[in-house]
């Protein structure tokens, strides 16, 4: 199934945005290729520029500098395409709409027939281990499970990529440790190009092939570290020596990047 | 239903207040009455009771407080009085007699609802093009705020006379009144309510390449049903002043405000007082029905009444 053809690639990416209170350099000269089938986390301080990188990938904004492709094409194209499944940091549920409604909703935008509706809604919902939640309302589930939801609406269209911005960041650490878990099971099962970004070190070594290290002002990548760790990866990878050294690189690349200023 | 006791409370206390002023309101006018009917009053001559206040005569005269209960054209109706024109009026007449309230509901009724349903119509049609027009946004929304500041009182004889001139009576000119006052909560309320949707719920249907029209009645329009029942029953109730306002001053011999106007003008005070409160009631009954509306339906959309 795996290519090593790289899906997500970006060339000397630049991207200031214009503020009131004069221009901010988000991103500046950011070089990356994210190939089929990587999990790649993002990790930094606020303002290193993570998510709008993430929203560059995903046409939600425009660089002012660089090309960046997805799937060979412009971002914009590969959204139009449908190429990708966004993940935001809250959930974002329809309260109107019953969570089968709401794992339906990009479906019914991309016209799919109902009876393909219903099939994808209970294999996505059995995917994020909510199934027999399809006719409950939102309010009526735990913040964990809302954002299982919301995974599985990313996951219904079956795009091939998968663009997750602090999806597991508002939520208490068991919870996350219970998510992560699934999250790499899902990986496995699907085969989809994760890019994930994070705040969490733990986070970002347990579930990558690939951490993106970047520090702010302006917002650049400092370091780019392959994960020597297996695919299959037990909770308790984390206490082995392997799992604490890349921890330690991790560490060290933003405690560089602070430095620097 | 918790709502009771608290609702009855101030209902009691504003029934106490009433009963308590109907005694001076009235005693000059029963004492005169009552010296006529041959009874004893103090002070003897109406001059040196216009001396005293409503509530010093009273004090002077407590045989007659019972009168000014039961008194024929008072100045204050007592609470009784009213209820009891009320139900004379609207149960014990015909529908289709002219002394009905019913009638007179009815004729008041039918252009509140047409208004209401107009001004609805085109508040809506305004706040979605105001949210999604930038050049309405800036014209619509300025004059729509101004139209408000219009005393209606002044601007509804104007129109209900220029429409006469030109052949345009009965329930059209009322209902333009109606809707002209009941369109404005809906087009602020909508306005708000169609742009609730947050920048993250826009952004997620943008990476799903969806239309503006998807957008519209995926997201926008049910974001916005709470904003526009809140609305609906400013509205509704809005509607039914404006009409009122538009027969009080045409010569109107039917409708609510036309039956205001007469009690007035032939000094029938109870007349004035059953209609009063019976359009009251009829726009507690209008707004209780939306809210009733507005419950099941954001229930039924997984969405608690706000």
């Amino acid at each position: 199934m795996r290519s090593e053809k790289s899906v997500i690639s970006a060339k000397n990416l630049d991207l200031t945005f214009q503020t009131n209170d004069g221009p901010v350099h988000a991103l500046s000269d950011v070089n990356l290729e994210i190939e089929a089938g990587d999990f790649v986390s993002f990790i930094g301080p606020s303002g290193c520029g993570k998510t709008t990188f993430l929203r560059v990938m995903a046409d939600l904004e425009q660089p002012t500098g660089g090309i960046v492709t997805v799937n060979g094409v412009s971002p914009e194209a590969a959204r139009k395409a449908r190429a990708y499944g966004y993940v935001f940091q809250a959930a974002g549920l329809y309260p109107w709409r019953t969570i089968g409604g709401n794992v339906r909703l990009p479906l019914e935008i991309m016209g799919i027939s109902k009876a393909e509706q219903a099939d994808r809604v209970k294999r996505v919902l059995e995917l994020v281990d909510l199934a027999g939640f399809e006719r409950k309302f939102p309010w009526q589930l735990s913040g964990g499970m809302q954002q299982r939801a919301s995974i599985a609406r990313a996951l219904s269209f079956d795009a091939d990529i998968l663009l997750m911005d602090e999806p597991f960041g508002a939520l208490d650490e068991i919870v996350r440790d219970h998510l992560n878990e699934q999250l790499l099971s899902l990986w496995a099962r699907t085969q989809k190009t994760i890019a994930f970004v994070t705040h969490s070190i733990p986070e970002a070594v347990y579930l990558s092939t690939k951490i993106v290290v970047m520090s702010p002002r302006p917002g650049r990548i400092t370091d780019v570290i392959e994960s020597p760790l297996p695919r299959e990866r037990p909770l308790e990878i984390r206490e082995t020596p392997e799992f604490l050294e890349i921890a330690h690189r991790v560490r060290e690349g933003l405690r560089a990047g602070h430095l620097d200023e | 239903m918790k709502s009771v006791l608290p609702v009855l409370t101030v209902i009691g206390a504003i029934v106490l207040f009433w009963l308590a002023a109907v005694v001076p309101m009235n005693m000059h006018l029963v004492a005169d009455q009552a010296q006529r009917d041959g009874l004893v009053v103090m002070p003897e001559t109406p001059v040196e009771r216009q001396e005293y206040g409503g509530i010093g005569l009273s004090l002077r005269n407590l045989h007659l407080v019972p009168l000014t209960y039961d008194f024929v054209r008072p100045r204050l109706p007592s609470p009784q009085q009213v209820a009891s024109e009320m139900y004379d009026t609207i149960f014990d007449k015909k529908i289709t007699s002219k002394r009905s309230l019913v009638y007179h509901g009815w004729v008041t009724l039918a252009p509140t609802l047409l208004g209401f349903v107009i001004g609805t119509s085109l508040g809506i049609m305004l706040a979605v093009g105001i949210v999604y027009s930038r050049v309405m946004d800036r014209s619509v929304m300025p004059w729509a705020i101004v139209s408000q500041t219009i005393p209606i009182l002044a601007l509804a004889p104007m129109v209900i006379v220029v429409l006469g001139s030109m052949g345009i009576q009965g329930l059209f000119p009322k209902s333009l009144i109606a809707a002209y006052l009941s369109f404005f909560p809906v087009v602020v309320g909508m306005v708000k309510g169609l742009r609730a949707p947050d920048a993250m719920q826009l952004d997620l249907l943008r990476t799903y390449h969806a239309s503006g029209a998807q957008g519209f009645w995926a997201l926008r329009l049910p974001a916005s049903t709470p904003y526009l029942f809140a609305s609906l029953k400013i509205g509704i109730s809005a509607s039914l002043v404006g009409t009122i306002v538009a027969e009080l001053p045409t010569g109107a011999r039917a409708g609510f405000g036309a039956r205001m106007l007469v009690g007035d003008q032939y000094g029938q005070p109870l007349v004035s007082w059953a209609a009063l409160f019976a359009a009251a009631l009829t726009a507690a009954a209008l707004v209780g029905l939306f809210s009733m509306i507005e419950r099941i339906t954001l229930k039924r959309m997984g969405m608690s009444a706000a």
